[in-house]
């Protein structure tokens, strides 16, 4: 799950970001730092070879120079910060290999749905894609808030009921790796951790067949048992009974999870049961 | 009768809350059982809850302040315990506990350590710097404190009766709304900020107006103290931000109780607004705090070197620069909700340029030592541990303004590591600082300097293993709030983690024992000519602790630095022997209004979080009245009569004489 370990283009040109950030503040800072402490121990009271001069409290050059050095880093980073925020825009489309796939991404309490519209298939809590292509996913909730993210892919984004976010990614190196949800959403967040599978083109091929003959077929009914509130439900697969699912959830069509239980609900505290 | 509450609502069969809960009332009781049985009450009622003299409510809020953390880290230290053993395992403490804990830190750290603490300081030395008599509304001044406290009461409240909010220090909705969190703990969280809330932004209109209307002869602005300068800042943020923070929780409070849709999932309602009107809030919040631990820096810096603070106009541009910008930068917080990249990259430059300022604030004070006679005593030790400390959490804040790089931290233990790191290494250390600094002043006696040393090298070497290992388990993916984890990797970080917490809290052992030995040893320690650090600002010129009127004569001020100028020149030209012409001095009476006041709002907030009607219109009837009976009041001023003055000034003016005939 390092970030500085990416495995695909968006997260290597956003730890390459972040990495020249911190070099050209480094630059900065350091000598600051070594200024701070080897001022503070030359002039101290009991060096008698410091010079003391009581009333030094303006000079115009040290002001400009002490406006200029941040100044111009924050331009510097100014210009890093634009630039990266055009090019690594969550929903601006990434180039591949392959056919594009599209992944619609529901986050319920407390795990993962990943619909593929085209390939008219489903999965809990597992993510499997090919390697090279780029991913295109739209994201919504179930319920609360949750933030989709896959460290070594990069760039989290938001899932939120009623609304469609917009994420392209790319895995470049096949293997598994893990994705969480990256804002709390309640007691079973921490088990919104999800496993990312990158298999070559062919494998891809063979899970969506696997997956479209699933004995387990995902529709409004089987999506609304689904919605409840719950955790360690596994990872499973689903053969796509109704490729508009994602809109129903996201237009509110079907509404939003109902949270606690009723029985837990008539509960005042949660420690009373 | 009782709303919603029943015995359900104690958590008999949680050892954790029930212990600590038990132990906490058994202090409470022997306590208040030692003051009655002392004879201490009528004193304590006398001159602390009814008073309006701004320096014994400075003393309240930071004590609240300092009572509070220490709730505050034990729940640090039981979150840290709690992620050092749940690899594969859910640890100690349940989903529901662990969730309440983190959302109580945050809560109680921001807004009843945070704020009481730069609060307190603002109350206790702004007027003494100002070379004035008191804030310019004191009765409001105790209003403010009381209700403050009843916040941190009913924060407190929640660990025995019911339980707190699950839902992070900030309350996002959904899952705050009625659906996803039916409890009463988002009811505490809400009432308890409400209540507190008001308390906060009458004390800042108090000392907005304070610095804006009452300075002594000569004061201009250009000659106020750096710290006058940031308590103005930052006042300004809180009567601008913090009535958004109360309409923003009202509108939770009316989805909540009366089923409104402001931020539900159906009908209309909208989740990012939250975001956007809390943030609109916090993001000066965290300004508000960090601004006067700024001026504080700014005083001790250049006391501590002998010279003035270096670039003392380009501070006060720096620090307007700061309150203004501070507003225009809230969006950072979210840039992962997928705004376009033109709103990400604005609000990410915007939020950058704030580092500027602040960047020249720290050479400024670099500058400041730069040919100076620099002494190591503990408030410049804070100040230089905050330079160095703060220009890391700088660095990384700086970094995740870069929206790319926030798409791989927000929200990870990177992020909490930089938080804490600005929030621990500035407004914390800056809180220390001056408590240590003014301390003498407030109450006749120094601290003890060794113990104040141990508990500074404690608090940073503690604050660096504590929190540079979360900078590096974010980097490895962490993100925050997770009650177990499945990742080996993490490990090693998270207990590294729990040993600098662990060194914290050596620290704050430290800082009991350096409060305890400081007191017995209180004569040893005195502080007889009122300016034991060789001071520069006119707090320095009156007694320590200085009498109800602060200054028998309203000091006359003539440049930057007042009571260092006063000092050359009585040094050039001896002191001025003439018997200056003493005159009476009103006062304000002490008044219970605000503890009276206070104590009304606690039953209807804690009325309202249970839905008990009738106790809600009892306590709003009794708060109301509390206050038509203050508006009615015939006398509200007390007369010092001039021979008291003389009488109390002249002994202070002979300490000052002799020390110094001495030193000459």
């Amino acid at each position: 799950m390092n970030i500085l370990d990416p495995q695909g283009p968006i997260a290597a040109a956003e730890r390459t970001i972040l990495v020249d950030s911190v070099a050209i503040m480094l630059a900065i800072i350091v000598p600051t730092i070594a200024a701070i402490l080897g001022f503070a121990y030359w002039y101290r009271s009991s060096n008698p070879r410091a010079q003391y001069q009581p009333d030094w409290a303006y000079s115009g050059r040290v002001e400009l120079v002490v406006w200029a050095i941040p100044a111009l880093t924050i331009i510097l980073l100014g210009g890093v910060a634009w630039i990266g925020a055009h090019q690594l825009d969550p929903a601006r489309p990434v180039e591949g290999t392959g056919q594009p796939v599209r992944i619609q991404v529901v986050s319920l309490d407390w795990k993962w749905l990943f619909i593929y519209p085209d390939q008219r298939v489903a999965s809990l809590n597992a993510l499997t894609v090919p390697v090279g292509s780029p991913l295109q996913f739209e994201l919504t909730s179930s319920s609360v808030m949750n933030a989709f993210f896959i460290p070594q892919l990069g760039s989290m984004i938001y899932t939120m009921n009623g609304m469609v976010t917009r994420l392209q990614l790319r895995a470049d190196t096949e293997g598994t790796y893990q994705g969480l949800s990256a804002h709390f959403s309640g007691d079973g967040f921490p088990d919104m951790m999800f496993d990312v599978h990158v298999v070559p083109q062919l494998a891809f091929t063979d899970w969506v067949g696997k997956a479209a003959g699933s004995s387990q077929a995902l529709n409004a009914e089987s999506y609304g048992k689904l919605a409840r509130q719950s955790v360690g439900d596994g990872q499973l697969i689903y053969r796509l009974d109704d490729p508009l699912l994602f809109q129903a959830v996201a237009t509110q069509h079907i509404p939003a999870a109902p949270g606690p239980s009723l029985d837990q609900q008539a509960q005042v505290s949660p420690r009373s049961h | 009768m009782f709303g919603k509450l029943s015995w359900s609502a104690i958590p008999i069969d949680q050892p954790i809350p029930l212990v600590t809960g038990a132990v906490v009332l058994v202090v409470i009781a022997a306590v208040l059982l030692w003051v009655v049985v002392r004879g201490h009450l009528p004193y304590l009622w006398r001159e602390w809850i009814t008073s309006v003299d701004h320096k014994r409510i400075g003393v309240m809020y930071t004590l609240l302040a300092c009572v509070m953390l220490l709730r505050g880290f034990a729940d640090a230290l039981m979150m840290r315990g709690q992620q050092a053993v749940a690899l594969h395992s859910q640890g100690y403490l349940p989903p529901e506990h662990y969730n309440q804990i983190f959302s109580a830190h945050g809560t109680i750290m921001i807004f009843f350590v945070g704020m009481p603490f730069v609060i307190g300081l603002m109350n206790l030395v702004v007027p003494l710097q100002l070379g004035v008599r008191d804030v310019a509304f004191p009765t409001l001044n105790s209003v403010g404190f009381w209700l403050t406290a009843t916040g941190a009461l009913l924060v407190n409240i929640s660990l025995v009766v019911g339980e707190f909010a699950r839902t992070g220090w900030l309350p996002y909705p959904p899952l705050s709304e009625m659906t996803y969190s039916p409890g009463v703990g988002v009811d505490y969280y809400l009432w308890s900020l409400q209540i507190s809330g008001v308390g906060t932004l009458v004390a800042g209109i108090n000392l907005v107006t304070t610095v804006l209307k009452l300075r002594t002869r000569g004061m201009t602005y250009l000659r106020m103290p750096m710290f006058c300068w940031t308590t103005l800042a930052s006042n300004l943020l809180i009567v601008a931000a913090f009535p958004i923070l109360t309409a923003t929780l009202a509108m939770l409070i009316l989805d909540r109780y009366l089923g409104f849709h402001f931020f539900t999932n159906e009908a209309g309602g909208n989740v990012m607004m939250f975001m956007n009107l809390i943030w609109a809030w916090g993001h000066p919040e965290v300004y508000i705090l960090v601004l006067p631990a700024f001026g504080i820096f700014s005083e001790v810096v250049s006391t501590f070197s002998g010279k003035p603070l270096f670039g003392y106009r380009s501070m006060v541009l720096a620090t307007m620069a700061i309150c203004v910008i501070s507003f225009m930068v809230w969006l950072h917080h979210f840039f992962t909700m997928g705004a376009g990249p033109n709103v990400n990259a604005i609000f990410g430059i915007a939020s950058m340029i704030i580092a500027v300022p602040t960047g020249v604030k720290i050479y400024n004070w670099l500058f400041t030592m730069y040919m100076g006679r620099v002494r190591f005593a503990t408030p410049m030790l804070w100040s230089i541990g905050f330079m160095v400390t703060f220009l890391i959490g700088g660095l990384t804040g700086v970094l995740v303004a870069v929206p790319p790089a926030d798409f791989l931290l927000h929200n990870s233990l990177f992020l909490v590591a930089h938080f804490h790191n600005v929030i621990i290494g500035g407004v914390l250390f800056g809180a220390f600082a001056g408590y240590t600094y003014w301390f003498p002043k407030a109450f006749g006696f120094r601290l003890h300097e060794g113990l104040g040393k141990a508990a500074f090298w404690c608090w940073l070497i503690g604050f660096y293993v504590a929190f540079m290992p979360l900078y590096a388990v974010g980097l490895l993916g962490m993100t925050r709030r997770m009650q177990h984890y499945d990742v080996p990797e993490w490990r090693p970080w998270l207990l590294v983690a729990s040993l600098g917490a662990i060194i914290i809290l050596i620290g704050i052992v430290c800082q009991i024992a350096q409060l305890v030995v400081s007191i017995r040893n209180r004569a040893e320690l005195r502080d007889r000519t009122g300016d034991p650090w060789d001071g520069r600002s006119l707090e320095w010129a009156t007694a320590s602790p200085p009498p109800v009127f602060n200054f028998a004569i309203a000091p006359d001020v003539s440049g930057e630095d007042a009571y260092w100028a006063m000092k050359q020149r009585a040094r050039q030209q001896g002191m001025d022997d003439a018997r200056p012409d003493y005159r009476d001095i009103e006062m304000p009476r002490n008044s219970p209004t605000g503890f009276i006041c206070a104590f009304f709002a606690t039953i209807m907030g804690f009325a309202l979080i249970w839905h008990i009607w009738w106790m809600v219109a009892a306590g709003a009837i009794g708060a109301f009245a509390t206050f038509v009976v203050f508006a009615w009041r015939d006398h509200d001023e007390y007369v010092i009569a001039a021979a008291d003055v003389a009488r109390i000034d002249q002994a202070n003016t002979a300490e000052r004489r002799a020390l110094m005939s001495g030193a000459a």
